[in-house]
């Protein structure tokens, strides 16, 4: 990665941040505005971070995979059900029934995963077809059978939704406490230690997401299984003559590729909160693929894009917070509508290349024929 | 060479490529209809009343068929735009935001424009300014989009898709805000109604369908017409197929492309603009959802042909239409026709599994769009 | 040329029995035989769709044969897949390299073979392994570099050490000459005889005559899927070859009477062009083509040909310097304005730039000027006038096919760029830019086209060739200019010049000019 990219990340989150320190310093001091910025941002950015591993992993194996969005939706859906299936129906107890959605998030990634690696390679369904038809599979599959389930009168749950086992807790790592002793006995010394805390305080899918991050690096770059995907996405044909089984390797790309897009869409349903509406992921599966892209294909660089985006909503979310406090000049801040649009346009900017050209893995969107 | 073996050949050689071209969106409604009844039997309903129930209730009577037709509006619009995209090598998924923004904007001119100009307009002026600036508003949208492509190589799919949001956004501003129906009982996000001389007459006395739908059969023809019989049809289709080879053909590419995406968002606008010219006579917020993504699947169910597009237009507004007698006979819920819908398009994408399932040879060119993210 | 001692051992290390195969429309291989003995180069010599690149594919294990067997060492074998055939110690390097340019020579070399310590890839251990072979063999390779950034001669050895990392004993090279000048060509014939001294046996695949008298121990010729004879070269000739390959008669050498140019047609002064990647690949060139005479320019490809091609074609930006055609300036002008002003353009990938495959021949026929009066009308397209102009053209350059609405697609390779050359030159010409024009045909094609080009030179049209081939270049320039690294290193006439003089110069070798 340049750094001219990671310079502009850089950048713009600390514009974001220093915004809201800026309206919010009457309120609360910058260092709790900044932790808690940023233990927003990581917590917000954890659904783009695992989309984009998704998309990084098929990509790297030559598969464009629009349908990510989709998959979200999904996994979102069928995880939130099969927690309460086992809750409800099965009468497990609320952590295990939890514990069993998200599972279920991740199998229903995987094999709407397979359904999209069926259809581009095997089928050779032009990819960006085959990524849609997902899509609005998804949107289908999910409204349909939400109204059956909870509202058709004949319905399993007689037209009410039932209560969900809940959501994934909150792990607190006192990564900064230890150091707490050494505050002695200054009471703003010790808010800081707790405040900074307050950003390694993340759920479990969030963790995951940043350790996943910095294991699939290593696997990309550091490992056969790295060096033979790479292979089939830059030169399929190459690998082919070497012996690298191209087929399997791309349908394997991909359904771990799905499987991540299947715990992001467990954070949805399972770690933000916890419940389903239609369309819940509101376009985030196409923002991973920017950020996909923005991070020139590269888990790392990925995830850094993601924080961009993550940083944008924390804003709207803490602008919330300190609206009796924004100056005029940056009331605009408050309308949803204009932040809200933030993402999206920061996506098309992306795309255009000025903030630097991207490469995308040689042979990547390209069916294979032996 | 013999010529007259040659125009016999010609026709029987026309006639071969319908078949085929027919055979296998055929097949594949036919796949999802049975697997859609398999998952109708296993939520609990009788698949032959749903059936039924779908046909009587597109179908059945002429209040049924005006319905039909009222659906079917939109979706030809629609279908024909993305249907468009395709011959000239664009993926257009923003039909959505398009159909949305040409939508707003021809309501916008349909009940302010009178009170700007002081004077009430007769029909004649008014209906087609209504109209013509949805379309338009529809082809800035999109051509935005086309520029970025052609200039920057920015992929279509993500902005077309961006843009959508974008446009839901905008929409939900103006129709929560300025643009409100100040009337004092209205508490929903919409426009007022238009007024009578901004919207599109009835055909017949009693029935809903306006001449709106004359329109998109019209339109369709023109689309037809343009893509196979004119110099910028050509043009079109050569880039969709080779932008290179077009280039060497001293076609200017970015011209083209921008000009697609500009021709496609505008007959997704007409989509929006006649829905409110001459069926709703205002634009609520929601009311366009889901369009632009049908559309998507008409377009690649018609195979791109505007006739194909009209015809699967119509399949599809009979099955939303028929859902609610559907619905009213077997208690299966409307959103059964979106699942419905969904398979037949993954049967139709996926033309390959219908063809290794009842054995046919394929015979024509792949649809190639991806070719990677350019840029 | 070196020579070929090698006395012909009796171990039959690689043997093809009854192999057929079947694609859809085409008999690859018809009930083919053909057996390596060890230590031999044996060349397996054919034209263009010969069939040849689909054998070896099949001993390869890239594609499975329909029928027959293929025997290692005596042994019958089932080859399904590279896997088993580098197992059985087989090895090919590709006419078109497998190499992954984003790769390092090592990531390359060991891709599918990897060597792993604890879970990591050991690059050193891999390093070393290439640097041992490298040495032994004569083979100068850096394995850290990136695969992408070498000259296409490194990157031929890289393909080389990849077989013997893998302890290859049998050695398939298709078309290795290709892309090579004559003293890397020399230099590859050095490393072959190297290779069989230590007991390895190569099957050398070719369609040029020179090198197979020169290098081979045994030649086998295969045409239309078929083995013809399999010849000593001390028992035959260049003729008796190209028989042999065609199934009649060939003029090797093209008949043409001397030229006499006229005025200067094209005139290129300091032309600067940078390729995809923004990096200079033409830096300065001039020259210029004069009316009835064919000016060719040879060089190894990769030297900025395609982007001088591309430039004076309008495709490609030109950052500096000037083009005249006929006295008009065209630089940086579009390529309708290029073709209004007078070039005929045919291109160095056909199907790429010259043709959409799925229109018919007629719209392919037109494709240049389908915008303009016969063929549209005031936006609206003429059919009939379409059809017409087709049916002409079809009969007037012979091209085979059923009708004029078949789609372009369905052509064979030399059908489709006689499509290209009808089109380009059925216009008023000034001048001809032809690329890479008989790249991939049949012999019957290139005889063809080779014909049109000397017409059209008779005709007073100046013609500006482009080829890889130096006995193409040789056979129809009566100027040669020679590029490398994106200069013109030296232009003479053709009889005043040797082969050798020209490969010293495709080479980067300065060679004073005789005037």
């Amino acid at each position: 990665m340049d750094w001219k990219r990671f310079g502009f990340i850089a950048l713009i989150i600390t514009l974001l941040i220093g915004t809201v320190v800026y309206v919010g310093q009457t309120r609360q001091t910058p260092i709790l505005i900044i932790t808690s910025m940023l233990a927003t941002t990581i917590a917000v950015a954890t659904p783009l971070t695992l989309g984009a591993l998704s998309g990084v992993y098929c990509e790297r194996a030559g598969v464009v995979n629009i349908g990510i969005e989709g998959m979200m939706l999904t996994s979102a859906f069928f995880g939130w059900l099969g927690g309460i299936y086992m809750f409800q129906i099965f009468h497990m107890a609320a952590g295990v029934s939890i514990m069993f959605g998200v599972f279920f998030a991740i199998i229903t990634g995987g094999l709407m995963a397979l359904l999209l690696a069926a259809l581009s390679i095997t089928f050779k369904v032009d990819q960006i077809i085959g990524g849609t038809v997902i899509n609005i599979l998804a949107v289908g599959l999910t409204g349909f059978l939400n109204r059956q389930l909870f509202f058709g009168k004949g319905s399993v749950f007689g037209g009410n939704v039932p209560s969900s086992p809940g959501v994934l807790p909150t792990i607190h790592v006192p990564i900064t406490e230890i150091f707490a002793s050494l505050c002695g006995s200054s009471a703003t010394c010790l808010e800081n230690v707790q405040a900074i805390n307050r950003v390694f305080d993340q759920k479990p899918i969030a963790i995951s997401a940043i350790l996943l991050v910095f294991i699939s690096h290593y696997i990309l770059f550091n490992t056969r299984w790295g060096l033979r995907t790479r292979a089939v996405g830059e030169h399929p044909r190459a690998a082919d003559t070497v012996g690298i089984n191209v087929i399997k390797m791309r349908y394997a790309n991909v359904i771990i590729g799905g499987m991540f897009a299947g715990l992001a869409g467990a954070y949805f349903t399972i770690e933000s909160v916890p419940s389903f509406e239609p369309l819940l992921t509101n376009g985030r599966g196409f923002i991973s693929l920017a950020a996909m892209i923005f991070g020139n294909w590269t888990p790392i660089g990925a995830w850094a894009a993601a924080l961009v985006f993550g940083a944008s909503q924390a804003l709207l979310i803490n602008m919330q917070i300190f609206r009796d406090v924004i100056p005029p000049q940056l009331a605009f801040l408050q309308e949803s509508y204009i932040v809200g649009l933030t993402p999206y346009i920061l996506t098309m900017i992306i795309l255009t290349g000025i903030i630097g050209k991207t490469t995308p893995p040689a042979a990547d969107g390209v069916a294979y024929e032996k | 060479m013999q010529l007259e073996k040659q125009s016999i050949s010609r026709s029987k050689q026309i006639l071969q490529s319908i078949l085929d071209a027919a055979l296998v969106p055929f097949l594949a409604i036919f796949t999802a209809v049975v697997i859609g009844g398999i998952i109708i039997k296993m939520v609990g309903g009788n698949p032959f009343e749903a059936y039924m129930g779908l046909i009587e209730g597109s179908l059945g009577s002429k209040k049924a068929l005006s319905e039909t037709a009222i659906w079917a509006t939109p979706y030809i619009f629609a279908g024909l735009a993305v249907a468009l995209g395709f011959k000239g090598g664009l993926f257009n998924i923003g039909a959505e935001g398009q159909l949305a923004v040409g939508a707003v904007f021809s309501a916008l001119i349909g009940y302010a424009l009178p009170g700007w100009l002081g004077f009430d307009l007769p029909a004649i002026i008014h209906v087609p300014l209504t109209i013509l600036f949805g379309m338009l508003m529809g082809g800035v949208w999109a051509g935005i989009v086309g520029a970025l492509k052609a200039y920057t190589g920015g992929h279509e799919v993500i902005n077309t898709i961006m843009m959508n949001y974008i446009a839901l956004n905008t929409t939900s501003f103006l129709l929560n805000g300025v643009m409100k129906d100040p009337s004092p009982t209205n508490v929903i996000a919409r426009t007022p109604l238009i007024a009578t001389s901004a919207r599109i007459a009835p055909i017949f006395d009693g029935l809903r369908v306006h001449w709106g739908f004359v329109l998109a059969l019209l339109i369709a023809f023109l689309v037809w017409w343009i893509l196979n019989k004119t110099t910028l049809g050509f043009e079109i289709r050569t880039v969709g197929l080779n932008p290179d080879a077009a280039k060497y053909a001293g076609i200017n590419v970015k011209r083209i492309i921008i000009l697609t995406m500009a021709l496609s968002g505008m007959l997704a606008g007409l989509a929006g603009s006649v829905e409110v010219s001459g069926l709703n006579y205002r634009h609520e917020l929601g009311f366009s959802i889901g369009y632009g993504y049908d559309a998507i699947a008409i377009a690649l169910l018609g195979k791109s042909h505007p006739l194909g597009v009209v015809l699967a237009a119509f399949l599809f507004a009979a099955m939303r239409n028929g859902a609610t007698r559907m619905q009213f006979l077997t208690q299966l819920p409307v959103d059964l026709i979106s699942m419905l819908q969904a398979l037949i398009l993954l049967f139709v994408a996926a033309d390959a599994i219908v063809r290794y399932i009842y054995r046919i040879k394929s015979r024509g060119e792949r649809v190639v769009l991806t070719r990677g993210w350019g840029g | 040329m070196t020579e070929n001692n090698n006395i012909l051992s009796d171990e039959i290390v690689l043997e093809a029995r009854g192999i057929t195969k079947q694609f859809p429309g085409v008999l690859a291989n018809d009930n083919i035989n053909f057996d390596l003995r060890k230590g031999e180069i044996h060349a397996l010599l054919g034209e263009n769709g010969a069939g040849k690149s689909t054998l070896m594919n099949l001993i390869y294990g890239l594609h499975n044969p329909d029928k027959g067997e293929i025997l290692v060492n005596g042994k019958p074998t089932a080859i399904n897949s590279p896997i088993d055939s580098i197992k059985l110690g087989i090895g090919m390097v590709h006419q078109h390299f497998m190499l992954i340019p984003v790769f390092t020579v090592a990531e390359n070399i060991m891709l599918g073979d990897e060597t792993v310590k604890n879970g990591m890839l050991d690059q050193k251990a891999v390093a070393a392994k290439i640097t041992q072979i490298s040495s032994q063999y004569g083979l100068e390779v850096d394995p850290t570099a990136l695969v992408g950034q070498l000259p296409v001669g490194t990157q031929q050895r890289v393909e080389i050490v990849k077989t013997l990392y893998r302890d290859a004993k049998i050695v398939i090279l298709d078309e290795p000459t290709a892309v090579l000048t004559p003293q890397e060509a020399d230099d590859l014939f050095r490393i072959m005889r190297d290779l069989t001294a230590r007991g390895v046996s190569i099957i050398f695949i070719t369609h040029k005559l020179k090198e197979v008298l020169a290098i081979a121990d045994r030649i086998t010729v295969m045409r239309a899927g078929r083995t013809v004879g399999t010849v000593l070269p001390k028992d035959t000739t260049s003729e008796k070859l190209a028989t042999m390959m065609v199934g009649r008669e060939v003029n090797l050498v093209i008949i043409k009477k001397q030229a006499v140019p006229k005025e200067p047609m094209l005139t290129v002064t300091d032309l600067h062009v940078n390729d995809v990647r923004d990096y200079p690949a033409v830096r300065g060139v001039s020259f210029e083509v004069r009316a009835g005479e064919v000016l060719g320019i040879a060089g190894v490809q990769g030297n900025g040909q395609t982007e001088l091609a591309e430039a004076l074609s309008g495709l490609r930006p030109t950052k500096k310097g000037h083009v005249l055609l006929a006295g008009k300036d065209i630089t940086n002008k579009t390529p309708r304005v290029i073709t209004q002003a007078g070039l005929a353009n045919i291109p160095e990938d056909r199907q790429q730039h010259g043709l959409i495959l799925s229109y018919s021949i007629g719209d392919n026929m037109a494709l240049c000027d389908y915008y303009h009066q016969p063929f549209s009308k005031r936006g609206v397209m003429q059919p009939k006038a379409l059809d017409e102009n087709a049916q002409k053209l079809i009969k007037a350059f012979d091209v085979r096919t059923p009708s004029a609405f078949v789609s372009a697609g369905k052509l064979s390779g030399g059908n489709q760029q006689k499509v290209i050359v009808a089109r380009e030159l059925s216009r008023s010409v000034k001048l001809i830019l032809a690329s890479q024009p008989t790249r991939g045909l049949d012999v019957g094609s290139i005889e063809y086209i080779h014909g049109e080009i000397i017409k059209m030179r008779d005709r007073d049209v100046a013609v500006l060739l482009i080829s890889a081939e130096l006995d193409e270049i040789l056979a129809l320039s009566d100027r040669i200019a020679v590029m490398y690294r994106g200069q013109i290193v030296a232009i003479v006439d053709t009889k005043k010049t040797t082969r050798e003089q020209l490969g010293l110069w495709m080479a980067g070798a300065h060679v004073q000019t005789p005037q």
